[in-house]
């Protein structure tokens, strides 16, 4: 008997991507952010979640993909992470998924650029493939160059 | 007994025991230096004492056995039997040691360990000989119990119970099984005791003099009445889990969010019973966080007790000598800060009396006092705590360090040539880097210092060096209170709001730059203002933090603008914002990790309406605008000697028009001659400007490639002038704009210029003017 594990799913632009639904706090609808000036790109801002602060990420800025067109309000799901929680900017959320936890493949090398590092593997689904991200690598940013 | 209570049972004895052996090194410390209080005996012997009777009820018999003995000679003290020797001060030191070790190994591994403390049992059983005839029959100690007890002890514990009733309940039965002596009949029975202790006090005071018959009459009526008070004291103090503490702490925090809001909308809405009852909120909800703020906080001398002794022993260890003083031990911080700094704290105390001061004999040689001092001070700044730990001994040797960091290869040499002292020392923050010349059993390993700095970092504080070859070194320590309310200045800056914390905050100034010039000046492109005829140097809060181009935001375009005066590190400056809001009570909530190396930040804040609101770290935007740059680190770099004695001394100055509004000034006594020459004689030698000059060749190099940010010198005439300046044999050529003036330089104020050929600025005929020295270039390399 194989082992299955559930995903909460959402897209980014025409790809479909995954996270453990255990490591998911929430999803809330698009929050007012505070941009914090010099903070790395990916960084959008901070939101007031229920009295606290969680830091907001652009999870397209983050994987490299284009910015989302103004019209589209992001999605927040806030993961939880050793350091508190931290919301990741969606464009849509998806249904939580079940799948065979053994039908993970691993992204082929040819996937280059920030994405690679993120990505722990892909589900082929009938219709799409389901990429799975690893939460604590994509909050891991890069230390951003001190501007001198 | 159950092995659940037998458990809490041993974790209260552990808390209970380690706070208790702190005080009693403490009150032995200061029996030996002679300034103990009346009480110190006491409180001594009841520490034991209750060490004693908790172990012996919880089965422990070593640490009772080892306490046991300990308490009958601190009972033959306090009944003045005998007197203290520093002999005596060094076992019961020595105890308390032994005591600690055996705590801690049954807190680690829940057993006693079996470490042989019979050398220190039989030593402080031969210390109570000498006038041993008081208590003859103490065999084995193992049986304690029992044989032990004069009347006093069965007084004493009272005043312990109340800590932790249970325990030391158990602990009174080993005692004295039958009666209890309430508290009112405490001092019917042992009139020795409250008699006691002033004797064996006085002599240690003065070593050898005779033991005071009148102080102990003097000093017997006090301490029935201390005594008392002291057990109600204790009686009205409860443990409470830390834990237990943060919850509430979070709540009160989000209580002043919502009454921020509330507050916020009664001023809106106009409703008089809502505005009434938000005042009321407000004044109860400010008490409240008073009162939860309050109870997390301890005074730093908590930690600061366990000092004296560590002074001592190291002092010793090393054949220093040594004085501790300690400044502010009552300044509170937040507990779970106390429990970060203190291994930390410990570490700096070593290692200052290790490398930092000298051995008295070198002390001596140096014209210094024999007795190094060593200072701990803790005092509030700028919504900081700041410790400080300054020594008077041999300070750091800046090169040495510099040269060390070379060899290992940390720094390279053209950095190390750069490297203003004052970064220098911070080398020895680098994990591994030693400049001790042997390594001792206290210090000197290279491991350390990096480790202090990441510690005070994890909590979010800053760790600073400053030293002085000769003199002494201070360490400070900037913890800030991450888990706080702190009042705070809102201001708006390219449409974000930011909170500044209000202890940085010195005045408010409007800039209105309709008048006559007396707004923002630049100074090679570095804005400064006038203020009271004091240069202030300025950083634009939308600039510095990119929230609009740089090129939008030119200095004094705008009608009027905002200054807000701030004091970092002990130097001002002034922040030009678009708008100054109010003042506001902010919940301090720190960042996420992934902002760490912001350090212009230092949290954020839910506002009134909900939302964020990032707090500025005044220090860390300064840096950034680097408006603190050190005005004697940076004349140094050229030659300190020569910066000293331009900016001290009166001198002839040359003024100079650099174009572009900005004025330079050169010391006449660096000018070899003035000349014109006709640009049409220069030419190119080796990609050089030259000219034949006094039958040699002249290099010549325009003003603007010497100070950054000149503009180019104008061309538009035929004729340039040139400052011919010599030094070491060579001579060269600056190209100035125009001559101007030639001025007696009256040594007003000056602020730390920022070029390499630059020694300061002053004010000279009402306008800003750089000082600029050409002596330190090196001509070689023009």
């Amino acid at each position: 008997m194989s082992e299955t594990r559930q995903l909460c799913t959402f897209t980014l632009g025409d790809f479909f991507f995954g996270i453990d639904v255990l490591k998911v706090q929430e999803i809330i609808r698009h929050q007012e952010m505070t941009r914090v000036p010099l903070a790395p790109e990916a960084i959008r801002g901070l939101i007031n979640l229920r009295g606290q602060i969680v830091t907001a990420l652009d999870l397209r800025s983050r994987l490299g993909l284009p910015p989302r067109s103004a019209s589209l309000p992001p999605t927040n799901v806030v993961i939880h992470t050793p350091d508190g929680p931290v919301s990741l900017l969606v464009d849509e959320i998806g249904d939580v998924v079940e799948v065979d936890a053994a039908g993970l493949t691993r992204a082929p090398d040819t996937v280059r650029g920030a994405a690679h590092q993120v990505i722990t593997g892909v589900f082929r689904l009938k219709e799409r493939l389901l990429i799975l991200l690893d939460t604590s690598k994509v909050v891991e940013l890069p230390e951003p160059v001190p501007a001198s | 007994m159950d092995a659940s209570i037998q458990q809490q049972l041993i974790a209260d004895l552990l808390v209970e025991s380690f706070e208790g052996l702190d005080r009693y090194d403490h009150e032995l410390l200061q029996i030996e230096s002679g300034t103990a209080g009346a009480d110190s005996l006491n409180v001594i012997f009841r520490v034991i004492h209750t060490i004693k009777g908790t172990a012996g009820c919880l089965g422990l018999s070593h640490i009772q056995r080892v306490a046991h003995t300990g308490e009958n000679l601190l009972d033959l003290l306090r009944s003045g039997g005998i007197s203290a020797s520093p002999e005596m001060i060094s076992a019961l030191l020595k105890l308390s040691d032994a005591l600690r070790s055996m705590l801690r190994s049954l807190e680690v591994s829940g057993s006693e360990g079996d470490a042989d403390h019979s050398p220190l049992i039989s030593l402080l059983d031969r210390l109570q000989e000498p006038l041993g005839a008081v208590e003859p029959l103490v065999p084995a100690p193992v049986t304690a119990p029992a044989s032990s007890p004069v009347q006093p002890q069965a007084a004493e514990p009272a005043p312990a119970t109340s800590a932790s009733a249970p325990d030391a309940g158990f602990g009174f039965f080993d005692d004295e099984p039958a009666s209890v002596p309430g508290p009112e009949t405490l001092f019917t029975a042992p009139v020795p005791a409250p008699k006691s202790f002033p004797e064996p006090a006085a002599p240690s005071a003065s070593p050898g003099a005779g033991a005071g018959a009148p102080a102990a009459s003097v000093a017997s009526g006090a301490p029935p009445s201390e005594n008392a008070g002291r057990s109600n004291a204790e009686d009205s103090a409860i443990r409470v889990d830390v834990a237990h503490l943060d919850r509430l702490m979070n709540l009160v925090g989000e209580l002043v969010l919502a009454r921020n809001q509330i507050l916020q909308k009664a001023g809106v809405v106009q409703d008089p019973t809502l505005l009434s009852t938000a005042q009321r909120l407000n004044v109860i909800t400010t008490e409240l966080q008073e009162g939860v703020m309050k109870t997390r906080m301890q005074p730093i001398g908590n930690v600061w007790t366990r000092f004296p002794r560590i002074v001592r022993d190291v002092s010793a260890e090393l054949g220093k000598k040594v004085r501790l003083y300690m400044e502010g031990r009552e300044t509170e911080l937040d507990r779970t800060i106390i429990e970060a700094i203190k291994d930390p704290l410990i570490h700096i105390v070593r290692n200052a009396i290790d490398h930092g001061i000298e051995s008295p004999e070198r002390r001596a040689a140096s014209g210094k006092p024999e007795e190094g001092a060593l200072v701990l001070r803790a005092y509030h700044e700028g919504g900081q705590v700041i410790i400080e730990i300054a020594d008077d001994g041999a300070g750091i040797n800046a090169e040495k360090v510099r040269a060390r960091a070379l060899r290992d290869g940390r720094i390279t040499a053209e950095q190390a040539a750069r490297m203003p002292d004052r970064e220098a020392f911070h080398l020895v923050f680098l994990p591994g880097l030693s400049t001790a010349e042997k390594i001792t059993n206290v210090s000197g390993r290279g491991v350390g210092m990096d480790v202090v700095k990441t510690n005070i970092e994890r909590i979010g504080g800053s760790i600073e060096l400053l030293s002085e070859l000769g003199s002494g070194t201070t360490l400070r320590i900037k913890i800030p209170l991450t888990l706080a309310i702190i009042p705070a200045l809102i201001v708006t800056s390219g449409g974000e709001r930011f909170a500044i914390p209000q202890v940085s905050l010195v005045e408010l100034v409007r800039i209105d730059t309709a008048g006559e010039g007396r707004g923002i000046e630049s100074l090679y492109g570095a804005p400064v203002y006038r203020l009271r005829e004091r240069l202030l140097p300025l950083a634009m809060l939308d600039r510095e933090l990119g929230i609009v181009p740089a090129e939008a935001a030119t200095p004094g375009s705008e009608a009027g603008s905002n200054l807000i005066v701030l004091q970092a590190d002990g130097r001002q400056f002034g922040l030009v914002v678009d708008e100054i809001n109010d003042t506001q009570e902010i919940v301090v909530k720190p960042l996420s990790k992934i902002f760490r190396s912001l350090t212009c930040y230092a949290g954020a804040t839910i506002m009134g309406d909900g939302r964020v609101a990032l707090i500025l770290d005044v220090l860390g935007l300064a840096q950034r605008a680097s408006v603190l740059s050190d005005a004697t680190t940076q004349a140094a770099a050229i030659d300190p000697a020569r910066a000293a004695s331009v900016l001290a001394n009166r001198e002839k100055l040359l003024l100079i028009e650099a174009g572009g509004g900005s004025r330079l000034a050169i010391p006449l006594s660096s000018v070899d001659r003035l000349e014109e020459f006709e640009r049409s004689r220069f030419e190119w030698s080796g990609g050089r400007q030259v000219i034949q000059y006094r039958g040699g060749i002249l290099p010549l190099v325009p003003l603007n490639r010497l100070v950054p940010n000149l503009p180019e010198p104008a061309e538009s005439t035929d004729h340039a002038q040139v400052v011919v300046h010599s030094s070491g044999g060579r001579s060269v050529g600056i190209l100035v704009g125009q001559v101007s003036d030639i001025v007696e330089e009256e040594g007003s104020e000056r602020a730390a210029g920022d070029g390499s050929g630059l020694l300061g600025s002053t004010v000279i005929q009402g306008r800003v003017v750089d000082l600029f020295d050409p002596t330190g270039l090196h001509l070689s390399s023009l």
